[in-house]
This record gives C-alpha cells, structure tokens and sequence, in this order.
C-alpha cells in the first residue's frame, strides 16, 4: 500500500513536471501552421561530441529556438565528495574536464593547501605549472582540431592528436596514467620528475612549434575554413560577463581576465606571458585565442623548464602528504602516518575556502566548506562549462544548423564537466 | 607609485596586510550603502570577505553592488546550496560568490533560512548566469527562487521526489550492515 501510495505520488510529480516543461517549450511538437520542424539534436550525436541534447526548432534551416538538456552523465560528484577523505576527491575531479585532467587535479590539491595552510616548495610549484600548461595545450589542441573536424577539415585533426598523444606520454612518465591522471597530491607531486620525462618533454618542446606552425597554416587564413567560421555566433563582452563567460571564450570577446594574471597561483607571477583577446567573440576569434594561448603556454613551459628549481618535490607536512614506501616498511612515524592518511583518520581545520584555477574552458573554482572532519562538509565545483553553456541557446538562434554545431564545438563543452 | 613617496605619506600604516586594507574598505562601501546592521557574521576566511545577511536584502544588495560604480561587481561567480539540519529556523542557505573585475574584489555573501519555507529572490533579472546556477541549487536542495523563469530540474530526472543534496539523505544506505566499520568509524 504505501509502495503505491508513493508511486502514485512519483507519477503525479512526473506528469505536472512534463506538463510544465510542455507549457514552456510550446510549441514542441512539430506545428504544421507555422511549418516548423523539432529536432532532436542529441543526446547522442556524433556532432556535439559528448551527451547532452539539444530541442531545436527549425523553420528550414534556420533555428528559431533551442532548449538544450543537461544531465546524461551526472554522478552527483558534490554529494560523493561529502563522504572522502580529501586525497580521494582528487579522481573525482578528473572526470570533469577529462581533456585537462591536471588542471583539475592540481586545481584540488591547491583548494586543500590553503585550507590546511600548506606551503609547496618552488619546484613542485614549477613542476605543476608545467604540467598544466600541458594540459592547456592538450585541451585546446582537442577543441580547435574538433572544430576543424567540424567544418570538414580532417586533416588538421590528425596531424595535432599525435601531438597530444606526446603529451599523453610525458604525463605517463609523470604520474603513471594518461587520461585521468590523478596526478600529485595535497602537498605536492608524487615523484620527481624521471629523466626520461624531462627528455620526452624536451624532445616535444622541440618537435611541436613546427606541428603547431602547420595546424595554424593549415587554418588561419584558410578562405573556407573562414567562410564557415568568421561572424558565426557572436558573443559582446557585456552579454559574455553576465552569461559568466571565462576563460578562451571571454577572452574572444575582448575582455582580458584571466586567473593566471589576476589571482597568480602556483608562482605564475614569475613567469612572463601575454593574454590574448579577439575583438567581436565569434567563433573565428575564440578559434585564433586559444591557438594563441597554445603558444603562451608553451612559453611558460619553456620559462618554467629553464628555471626549474633544485629542492624538494613536495611539501614537508608529514599528516597530509603520504611518506615513501621505503619508508613505510622501515620508519615507525611513516608506518601510522601512512595508515592515518590511507584511512583517512586525519582531521582537517574548520574553515571555508574558494580557490580558483584558469582551466582549459575558464575559471575553474572549488568552493571548500570543513567543519573539520576528515571529508568535506560541502564542496562545490565552479564548472566553467555548466555556467557558459547556457548562453548556447542565444548564441544558436538564428543560425543554420551547420553553424550551431561549430558554434556548439568552438565552445569546447566538456560534458563531464558540464554534469559534473 | 614611486617609492619615495608611498614612505613619506604620513598615514602610511607599516607592513599592514593589502587585503586586509581591501576588505575594511569593501565593507565600509557595504555599510554605507546598505545601512548598520544588514551584515552579520563578517568574516575574512583565508582573505576573502564574507558577510552574512537576509533574503529579504540580498536581491536589492546584489543588484546595489552590480549597479555601484565605485566597486562594480558584475560578474557572478558561483553560487551554491548548503544545509546545515542542526540550525533551527536557517537549515537551508544560499553563498553568492561576487568578483569586481575592474579592481579584483572577491566578496562571498551567505543568506540563511528555514527548510520549511525556502524561497528566496532570483538574481536572474540581474545576472544571465543566474539562470542555471539557481535551478542547480534548486535540484539540489529544493530552493525556491521567486521570478526564475524556467525552476525546473537541471541535473536529475524531473521525476526525482526529492533534493538530494540535503543532509537527511545520506549517500549510502544508513541499514547496511556490511559496510559499517567500528574501528575507523564509517
């Protein structure tokens, strides 16, 4: 009886819920009297590259409104992380923005120093730089050769992924794993860098100006890669602030923040590098700015590889950090601190705390609450394409539906990052 | 500034704190416009001011602050949900996350108030991205915004009964025997 009592229940939420939902996006079904077409456009669609749908009506083939659903991979990592130790979390922030997997990483374990008042040395504050400027690099590689790919160049696509598969390789010899890559901990990086992953890195630095020279060749003043792009989907600096634009696509749009400059982390104050900005935030400028930032991160890479420091790779905070194996089965103090930190028996300090990093799609913010326990008490995700994305609607209306789908790529949303 | 002269100032305090200094100013704009007493609880957690008022203001101190040429704070960071069960009467609250990108402010305001009632004012005639943050804090934790367009779910299925994000729903099934440990405490 109560089964069905609460059924019953879930069924009339259901029904209002749809009802409600029909009520705004009337007309929804295909209306013959004013000859417009519904579109499904996803949720799985080779264009849009990642799950999420997209309700287009269309009168021909222009747009005349869109109504984009979110949620297909939502794995409620916010009610996850309020039951982990810290060091936990880490790989839950991997599968946000997968393409950029250190940036998240280092992003956390920054969020947590600073609650805990931990102080990283110099060289593991370069080491990190270095390895997120990598996957800035890898992150808008993907989303410009995607968007190639888009407009029906293939080839550019091809030549940049082996490029990316470099990168790929150097995390590999970083920290063991390629895509989500868990890389470093509260404190610090896990190892130092191998001399096989600082060759592989600087046998890369050498190879891929040329690549990335040729991608851009192949691209910039392409006269039909520019027929497709220039114009479509403009965003003012205005609208793109009060949409809570960041990053590359803010940039596009003429407005110049970056975390990077504004609120240096992780040393970026020692290192010397332009932010680029376009003019009118179509999807041609948003195109050229993050092709520009590739160059700047190499930039910075190379800075940061020059002037590498000597010293430690991690901080010294014993309670936090984990001890050397070696250690482990020899030392009595690494012994419980190791179990303390593998059962998460160590308690944090009650504080609150936002920390925010530049991601590959923008101000990437973690919003840490401790009530000083061992997990969390509240932590939220400032997820640059969740926030962005909802001004797709806008900026697709009134375009055909090939552009939508450039516009859609050029925004470069991440759909882990997006359901979080 | 040449350096000369930041020394000689007579007011200049020695070695005080910038964000400090920041913060006292930010909060003397904050009382001056919107009165003594619209803030409680200010804080400066690792620097960042935090100030504390009701739903009844925030709508209007929001759009004060956005409209104030002097601070201008027209982007909107983040704001989320929290649920704190064992405060009676503030179970539910709403953090706002500000940032002046004219002169790199950053101000975190908290509203609280009763999980029996939770209806507060949208901020989406203010900021664009109002929009979905405020129907991710409504699927979260059953916040209702009053004026918001579109308060539908974002995240999880429209058929959900209830807001998962609130404290009462712990994320494992609390009558497992299997997983409880007495010794770690899980």
């Amino acid at each position: 009886m109560a089964v069905n009592d609460t059924l019953e229940g879930t069924h009339k939420i259901h029904e209002e819920a749809v009802a409600q939902r029909h009520g705004q996006l009337m007309p929804l079904l295909n209306d013959f009297s004013q000859e417009l077409t519904t579109l499904n456009l996803g949720p799985t669609h080779p264009a849009t590259h990642g799950i999420f749908q997209n309700i287009l009506q269309m009168d021909g083939e222009r747009i005349v409104s869109g109504v984009p659903t979110i949620g297909y991979i939502h794995r409620a990592f916010e009610k996850i992380a309020e039951r982990r130790p810290f060091y936990q979390i880490t790989p839950l922030t991997d599968r946000m923005n997968y393409c950029s997997s250190p940036i998240n990483n280092m992003g956390w374990h920054m969020t947590v120093e600073k609650l805990l008042g931990v102080t990283v040395p110099k060289r593991a504050q370069y080491m990190r730089v270095i390895m997120m400027e990598l996957a800035r690099i890898a992150d808008h590689l993907i989303c410009n050769s995607i968007l190639g790919v888009d407009t029906g160049a293939f080839t550019g696509f091809l030549y940049v992924f082996q490029e990316r598969e470099k990168i790929y390789e150097i995390y590999e010899e970083v920290c063991g794993s390629r895509l989500t890559t868990n890389m470093g901990r509260v404190g610090g990086m896990e190892r130092d860098f191998s001399p096989v992953a600082l060759q592989k890195l600087r046998d890369w630095l050498k190879t891929f100006p040329a690549v990335m020279k040729e991608f851009e060749s192949m691209f910039n003043r392409n006269r039909i890669f520019m027929d497709r792009v220039v114009n479509v989907g403009p965003i003012s600096a205005e609208k793109a602030l009060n949409y809570g634009f960041t990053g590359p696509n803010l940039r596009a749009a003429g407005v110049d923040y970056d975390v990077r400059a504004m609120n240096p982390y992780s040393s970026y104050e020692d290192f010397e590098f332009d932010i680029p900005v376009g003019t009118n935030g179509d999807t041609y400028d948003r195109f050229i700015v993050r092709n520009e930032e590739i160059w700047q991160s190499l930039r910075i890479i190379k800075q940061a590889l020059e002037n590498l420091p000597e010293g430690p790779y991690h901080a010294d905070a014993p309670h936090y950090y984990l001890p050397a194996k070696q250690e482990v089965y020899k030392n009595m103090e690494a012994l419980i601190y190791h179990f303390k930190i593998i059962m998460g028996e160590i308690d944090a300090p009650v504080g609150e705390v936002y920390h925010s990093v530049e991601g590959g799609n923008g101000e990437l913010g973690f919003y840490l609450i401790s009530d000083g326990g061992r997990t969390p008490y509240r932590l939220h995700f400032r997820r640059p394409c969740f926030i962005y994305y909802q001004a797709y609607p806008e900026m697709a209306v009134g375009t055909t539906l090939s552009d939508a789908i450039v516009i859609l790529s050029s925004m470069n949303v991440i759909a882990g990052e997006l359901d979080a | 500034m040449n350096p000369q002269e930041s020394a000689a100032a007579p007011e200049a305090p020695v070695a005080e704190d910038p964000i400090k200094v920041q913060n006292a100013r930010v909060l003397a704009l904050l009382t001056s416009l919107f009165g003594e007493g619209t803030f409680t609880d200010i804080e400066e957690p690792y620097g960042l001011l935090t100030v504390t008022t009701t739903r009844e203001r925030i709508h209007d101190i929001i759009a004060g602050l956005q409209q104030d040429q002097e601070i201008r704070f027209h982007f909107l960071t983040t704001m989320c949900g929290i649920n704190y069960p064992e405060n009676e009467g503030k179970e539910l609250g709403m953090i706002y996350h500000l940032h002046s990108l004219t002169q790199n402010i950053r101000l975190r305001i908290k509203i609280y108030f009763p999980i029996t009632d939770p209806v507060v004012p949208t901020l989406t005639d203010l900021y664009a991205t109002a929009n979905w943050m405020e129907r991710e804090a409504y699927d979260f934790y059953g916040v209702i915004f009053t004026g918001h367009p579109n308060l539908i779910r974002i995240l999880n299925v429209e058929d959900m009964d209830y807001f998962p994000m609130r404290r009462e729903y712990p994320l494992e099934d609390g009558t497992r025997e299997d997983k409880t440990d007495l010794f770690f405490g899980r």
